[in-house]
């Protein structure tokens, strides 16, 4: 079944920014997601919810080029090129981003190293020179008010003793560095506080421009309060079995995952 | 049989007398050991007689000695009658052009940033007159004997400072230290001398590199390091450049001494060809250093990047004799494939007040076994000893291993000694997260490892630190994914 289809047809006049057709991935020989239709415009937010289980965080993984993970069907399209065949740091550099579920620590290396060989891997990539200390400084100096980070996180340990809070705004801020066509948001506001919530959001809303695209993953919808879904889909059991505006994660919050999982069960 | 051959025989049946003569023309003795082969070395370098006693004394002792087998990693018997002992310093065939040279090891000097004019003199090409080592050295060598600073080969040294040599040689490690330190006595070929006079601050780095005839110091290397009252200088052992031998063994001694608030920093790259994936063909890089605070408030500083070898066993240590002494030790070692190193150090604390910091960090991948073994020893009248080690270990991959240990003997109640250990590991989602981020696997693996190093690389001069984050880089090269 392919629910998300009529969305594709009406908006295909636009250049797609990420378009999944068929999708399907293993782990260890079992499949979890199951033929994902799914296409994204420049400009669009699309949130991507569902109860816990139901391969969210498998596609963002298999979007981002995971090991682990086995594609047995199926295509995506990155701003026209094929994703799948390129490693994870091409596709970093092409343009695909995604702020972690569970931003990982790197004991040892300076957060400002990290960004550096980030921001150099890229431009290498792209045959551009390296970017000196100096305007790099400048540049990240700027970005970290956007969401009001302490400049002094740049001198610790990637991530490391960073607070729940701290780690997810270290991810926008680099987010607002790389500066993406397409960011995906791994369950975001997870651990998060209202407060830090909101800072977090701003920052998304803030780097939205009319050439890129967000997908938000959640499970739940509070997060749409702050970050306004252009669409809504769910996935269940590994498809997108629902797709809709923004009022279709409020009918969620209301009724709650099981009316439309309940005729979906057991395909 | 060779004549070669007929005349050590000859030699053999020959009753020493002084004045002993040798056919000093022939460039390489034969293969094996034995006290007539340790006489011929000494004769043909012209040793006085004092100097030939003490190697035969050296032999003497090494023959009662068993080759040691204690440390963490398995090495065969050795056959030491089927080393050639003596091998006259002759100049290696010369390459026309860089086109000779094995493509491999260019690039490697490539990666490693090394000038082609560099790479030339290391790859034993042909050097235009333009890159002129021998008359920089030559620059060097001036405005250091004005100082009163020698700084020769270890022969040179022989001949023209012999009261030097004489008064320190073995003082730190004697010949009866080990087996190795006793073998290396007994047949050593050459090495470095260097002494400071009373007040004189080196104004350089010394090293190796711009040393003239260093290339064939050989397998059995002999290090001595004289600082006086007041002086100061800093040592770089090594290069970065990979270095190739047909010899297996390398039994090097080191010795340091620090006289009244001497401060002497020695710092060592090794990056001895290390075998192939199965360690074939790998050296054996066994080696004896060591370092006397000898005066009141000296200093001794050991800082060594190990990358090489098949098997490194090595403690350098401090004898921190002089009250107010500091000894330090900043370690990196990789293993990597079937490499195995064994390597910590030794601090004796005996003065009042003496110091002592361990810096050890171990990188382990691929098959490589890593071991820290250290000793921190207090001895009773040590009032107020102080030691503070750290000993990290990294690994990458989960078929190489990590071991630490650290031995502690304190005999002196008011000692304070601390010791920290960690392990961690390289995990995939690092890199996963590095690649996301648009940092390829090989970038990232190289940051997180000198991340891991950078206290130990911050002890280096700056133009080794930079050297030794690329040769790091290009040791641990696909040794992830």
């Amino acid at each position: 079944m392919d629910f998300s289809a009529p969305l594709c047809v009406c908006l295909k006049h636009k250049i797609m920014l990420l378009e999944i057709k068929n999708l399907h991935a293993n782990i260890d020989g079992k499949e979890i997601l199951r033929g994902i239709n799914l296409t994204i415009n420049p400009g669009e937010v699309h949130a991507i919810m569902g109860p816990n289980g139901s391969g969210k965080s498998t596609l963002a993984a298999v979007l981002a080029g995971r090991d682990g993970y086995e594609v047995t069907e199926g295509e995506v399209l990155f701003d026209g090129k094929e994703l799948l065949e390129l490693a994870p740091e091409e596709r970093a550099a092409e343009g695909l981003f995604l702020a972690f579920q569970y931003p990982v620590e790197i004991p040892g290396v300076n957060t400002q190293v990290f960004l550096r060989a980030a921001v150099n891997g890229i431009r290498k990539y792209h045959g551009q020179p390296e970017m000196d200390a100096l305007s790099f400084l400048k540049l990240i100096k700027a970005k970290t008010k956007l969401v009001n980070l302490d400049e002094s996180f740049l001198k610790r340990s990637v991530n490391e003793n960073f607070s729940g809070g701290e780690k997810k705004k270290a991810e926008i801020f680099q987010m607002a560095l790389l500066e993406p066509k397409v960011a995906i948001l791994d369950e975001t506001d997870s651990g998060l506080d209202i407060d830090a919530l909101k800072v977090v959001s701003g920052g998304v809303n803030a780097l939205k421009t009319p050439e890129n695209a967000t997908v938000v993953i959640t499970h739940y919808q509070r997060l749409l309060d702050y970050i306004v879904p252009d669409f809504v889909h769910i996935l269940y059991k590994g498809q997108i079995v629902r797709s809709g505006g923004k009022e279709l994660a409020l009918e969620l919050e209301e009724n709650g995952y099981d009316p439309i999982t309940a005729q979906f069960s057991e395909a | 049989m060779s004549t070669e051959t007929q005349t050590i025989e000859a030699l053999a049946s020959q009753e020493y007398k002084a004045g002993f003569v040798t056919d000093i023309e022939s460039e390489t003795l034969p293969r094996g050991l034995s006290e007539d082969i340790v006489r011929t070395i000494s004769a043909k370098k012209g040793e006085p007689e004092w100097l030939l006693e003490w190697r035969l004394k050296a032999y003497r002792h090494w023959l009662t000695l068993e080759e040691p087998h204690w440390l963490n990693a398995h090495y065969p018997e050795l056959d030491y009658q089927d080393i050639i002992y003596y091998s006259a310093p002759k100049p290696k065939a010369k390459l026309a052009s860089m086109d000779e040279v094995d493509p491999k090891l260019v690039e490697t000097f490539n990666k490693l940033g090394i000038p082609l004019e560099e790479q030339k003199l290391l790859a034993n090409v042909a050097v235009d007159v333009v890159f002129d080592s021998v008359s920089v050295t030559t620059t060097f060598k001036v405005k250091l004997a004005e100082l009163g600073i020698v700084f020769c080969s270890f022969s040179e040294a022989v001949r023209e400072h012999p009261d030097l040599i004489k008064k320190y040689l073995g003082t730190v490690v004697p010949y009866t230290d080990n087996y190795f330190a006793a073998l290396n006595s007994a047949v050593f070929s050459d090495g470095s001398f260097v002494f400071i006079p009373k007040g004189v601050k080196c104004p350089m780095e010394l090293s190796t590199y711009f040393r003239i005839n260093t290339q064939d110091s050989g397998q059995f290397e002999r290090t001595l390091i004289v600082c006086e009252d007041d002086a100061k200088v800093s040592y770089l052992e090594g290069c970065t450049a990979p270095k190739f031998d047909t010899n297996q063994l390398h039994a090097a001694v080191v010795e340091l001494v620090a006289l009244e608030r001497a401060d002497i920093k020695y710092s060592t790259v090794q990056n001895w060809y290390p075998g192939d994936k199965d360690g074939k063909g790998g050296i054996y890089n066994f080696v004896t250093k060591r370092g006397a605070c000898r005066g009141e408030s000296s200093k001794i500083s050991w800082t060594q990047v190990e990358t090489g070898s098949a098997i490194t066993w090595k403690y350098p240590g401090v004898i921190l004799q002089g009250d107010n002494s500091i000894g330090e030790f900043y370690s990196v070692a990789v293993t990597n494939n079937a490499q195995l190193a064994d390597t910590g150090t030794k601090m004796i604390h005996i003065g009042k007040n003496t110091r002592s910091t361990i810096v050890s960090k171990g990188i382990s991948a691929g098959h490589g076994q890593n071991s820290y073994r250290g000793l921190v020893k207090v001895l009773k009248g040590a009032d107020n000893a102080r030691n503070f080690s750290q000993c990290d270990s990294l690994l990458i991959g989960d078929r190489c291993g990590a071991h630490t240990f650290p031995y502690i003997e304190v005999r002196n109640p008011s000692a304070k000694v601390e010791h920290e250990a960690s392990t961690s590991k390289v995990g995939e989602d690092q890199i996963f997260y590095c690649n996301q981020r648009g940092i390829t696997t090989e970038d990232a693996v190289s940051m997180i490892v000198n991340g891991f190093c950078k206290e130990v690389f911050r002890e280096l001069p700056m133009e080794f630190a930079v050297e030794a984050q690329k040769l790091l880089s290009i040791s641990l090269e696909g040794s992830v994914g």
